[in-house]
């Protein structure tokens, strides 16, 4: 993956972009959210960043996408407007689901992005579903639907890779495994928590991959969306990884007393951005102004984005009535 | 006779088609004009399709999904596994990418295990997405007990749906209705739940062959009368008629008011008729407690108590399971005459 002479250095540039926009973004709230004005839960996925960008690096714009309250991620990584975004998570009429969602529920049609649930294992059925038209409208489009491990707890999850296998239908089950559920380790809600094996019984593939891994995720999915759009059926890929942030806030769990010290550094050893970095700039792949000059784009976009939300009207009691029939 | 089999008392009423707009067509079942609905709705629209529990055995969920796979073929017209959740999930996932999905139960009560996809997702997707996405779905389900269906197979919960702000509910009680309120539920761009009595099944009136739309929200006056208004759904519009008429006899006018769609309720045409009546009884086919009849009773003593000559009356299913026992359904079930008794009961105080 890392030989110069097989990457493809403009995707490498793109994946750098989206995992520093999608860490920025999050620090960006995590800043911000002491001036009680993102009045909404907030459930960030730093840590976990590898897995978005590593999936949807794979995907076409017109792709299908679902998400969970932890979104913020899969959406930048599909190309989500952030403007929009923050413009969502202050409440503001400019937000891209009216003010009405805030940051559990964000969506962008335009972007194959066709919503976020917040009902664990919500979203998984609606992928399937997706995934149906796209099978009976005989186009070529991928539904992606990510989850946590807590999904994995749920009936519809099951019920969802039974009749997704036994249509052959196009969609890759993507879980991000960061071992708890809130604050429920997957050990004491698990009888099994291989969670990949699970695709064994459907007759489907299963990967285990290392989620911290940006090239690994990303080739990883590379087959599964392969092998979806070419007819061929579903798989699920477990991606291991960790949540640095509390289930919801912008806090640690380290400060509440709810994680082992040790086990959060030895997860934060693995970042995935720093991981990514260090390996591109060990191959030579990109130089350090190049991610600096990223880094730099990236910056700006963020307060771009957040001055359009901070400037943008919030809704008037008359959008209270709209949207609900 | 076979366990689905309608009680003759109960297939022999009648709900006459006294000031409708069905004009003239042919004499249809209710069943039949269900399956014609689906047929048009198929032929009309290739984004529409049909999926459910056992909707391709050869009984047809009652008849109303006979033949349709095998004109519309197995990818249009499908048998399911057993997974009401992640069914209604996918019904919703294949809406958002633009299909038009009806997805079938042979019973009300199986919905109960999709209530997660039905109310967190089905219902909140326009709203909470500020109207990006609104759900197109149609969900088929079947109330009215007898032999011995007991409590698991026969409940009528259109009041838990009606309550969930963002879904429709809609409850047909003859066969031109079944046609024309399906047709402008599955082309309606909502979550519907579209709830069928069985006991309906047989009746028959006229249906025109072709395609049509009956508005989602607005009921119709049946029969008019001056001294009571009978508000009524699904199968009770049929007891209504009946106790309509034969109070007729008596010189008592009774108008009846069939709802067509719960939700949203034709709050217009309920104030119009009780204005002039000045009296009025709800009957739901549901229970009474926290019920479609409540909310109307409420809605009405709320707008016009001034006006009211008595007070507002419900008749509907007690607040007891479905019991199997034939002696026990024929109590728990209402009847005309408990209705013609109820009816007198607000007229002589």
């Amino acid at each position: 993956m890392l030989k110069k002479n097989k990457i493809n250095i403009q995707l490498l540039k793109k994946m750098c972009y989206s995992l520093i926009k999608i860490r920025k973004f999050e620090e960006k709230i995590i800043e911000r959210y002491p001036d009680q004005k993102i009045c909404c839960p907030v459930h960030l996925c730093i840590g976990q960043e590898a897995i978005a960008v590593g999936v949807c690096e794979n995907l076409k714009k017109n792709d299908y996408l679902f998400s969970t309250h932890r979104n913020h991620g899969h959406l930048i990584a599909k190309g989500a407007d952030i403007k929009l975004m923050f413009a969502e998570l202050y409440g503001k009429i400019t937000g891209c689901s009216s003010g009405k969602g805030g940051s559990m529920h964000m969506i962008f049609p335009e972007n194959g992005i066709l919503g976020t649930s917040a009902i664990v294992a919500g979203g998984i059925p609606m992928a399937v579903g997706s995934a149906l038209a796209s099978k009976i409208k005989n186009e070529k489009r991928v539904s992606v639907t990510f989850f946590g491990d807590g999904a994995v707890d749920e009936g519809t999850f099951y019920e969802s890779l039974n009749f997704a296998a036994l249509k052959r239908l196009p969609v890759v089950f993507v879980c991000e495994n960061n071992f708890y559920a809130t604050n429920s380790p997957q050990k004491a809600r698990q009888a099994n928590c291989d969670i990949y094996k699970i695709a064994k019984f459907f007759n489907i593939p299963g990967i285990c991959v290392k989620g911290n891994d940006l090239f690994a995720v990303y080739r990883v999915a590379k087959e599964s969306v392969n092998r979806a759009r070419n007819g061929s059926g579903p798989s699920l890929i477990e991606a291991r990884t960790y949540r640095w942030r509390s289930h919801v806030g912008p806090e640690t769990d380290i400060e509440k007393g709810l994680r082992d010290k040790k086990e959060v550094e030895e997860w934060q050893a693995l970042c995935p951005y720093s991981c990514f970095r260090q390996a591109i700039l060990k191959n030579k792949l990109l130089k350090e102004t190049d991610i600096i000059e990223i880094e730099q784009l990236v910056t700006n976009e963020i307060e771009e984005a957040l001055e359009f939300a901070l400037k943008s009207p919030y809704p008037v009691a008359d959008d209270l009535y709209k949207d609900v029939y | 006779m076979s366990w689905d089999k309608i009680p003759t008392d109960l297939s022999n009423l009648r709900v006459t088609q006294d000031n409708t707009d069905s004009g003239t067509g042919r004499l249809v079942s209710y069943r039949d004009a269900i399956r014609d609905a689906l047929r048009l709705a198929l032929k009309k629209d290739g984004d529409v399709f049909l999926f459910g529990e056992g909707i391709d055995d050869p009984t047809g969920v009652f008849g109303t999904t006979t033949g349709l796979q095998k004109e519309f073929g197995k990818q249009r017209v499908f048998d399911t596994p057993i997974c009401e959740n992640a069914l209604t999930g996918i019904g919703i996932g294949a809406s958002l990418a633009g299909l038009k999905p009806v997805l079938i139960h042979m019973r009300t009560d199986f919905m109960i295990i999709s209530m997660d996809q039905l109310i967190n997702h089905a219902a909140k997707w326009k709203y909470m997405f500020g109207g990006k996405k609104p759900v197109s779905l149609v969900v088929r389900a079947i109330i009215g007990g007898g032999w011995g269906s007991a409590a698991q197979h026969s409940q009528p919960i259109q009041a838990l749906f009606a309550h969930v702000p963002g879904l429709k509910v809609v409850m047909p009680a003859t066969a031109y209705d079944a046609k024309g309120l399906l047709l402008a539920s599955i082309f309606s761009q909502s979550p519907v739940i579209f709830i069928e009595h069985r006991w309906l099944y047989d009746h028959k009136d006229q249906v025109p062959a072709g395609p049509y739309f009956i508005p989602l929200g607005k009921g119709i006056v049946r029969k008019e009368g001056k001294d009571i208004t009978l508000i009524a759904d699904s199968f009770m519009v049929a007891l209504a008629m009946e106790a309509s008429k034969e109070l007729s006899r008596e010189g008592i006018g009774a108008e009846v008011i069939d709802l067509r769609t719960i939700k949203p309720i034709d709050k217009e045409l309920i104030l119009n008729s009780v204005k002039k009546t000045k009296r009025a009884m709800v009957l739901d086919f549901g229970y009474e407690f926290c019920g479609i009849s409540s909310e109307i009773a409420a809605f009405v003593n709320e707008k016009l108590f001034g006006c009211l000559k008595a007070p507002v009356v419900r008749v509907g299913l007690p607040d007891i399971p479905t019991p199997a026992s034939p002696i026990l359904e024929k109590l728990y079930y209402p009847n005309k005459d408990g209705i013609i008794t109820a009816i007198k009961g607000v007229l002589h105080g």
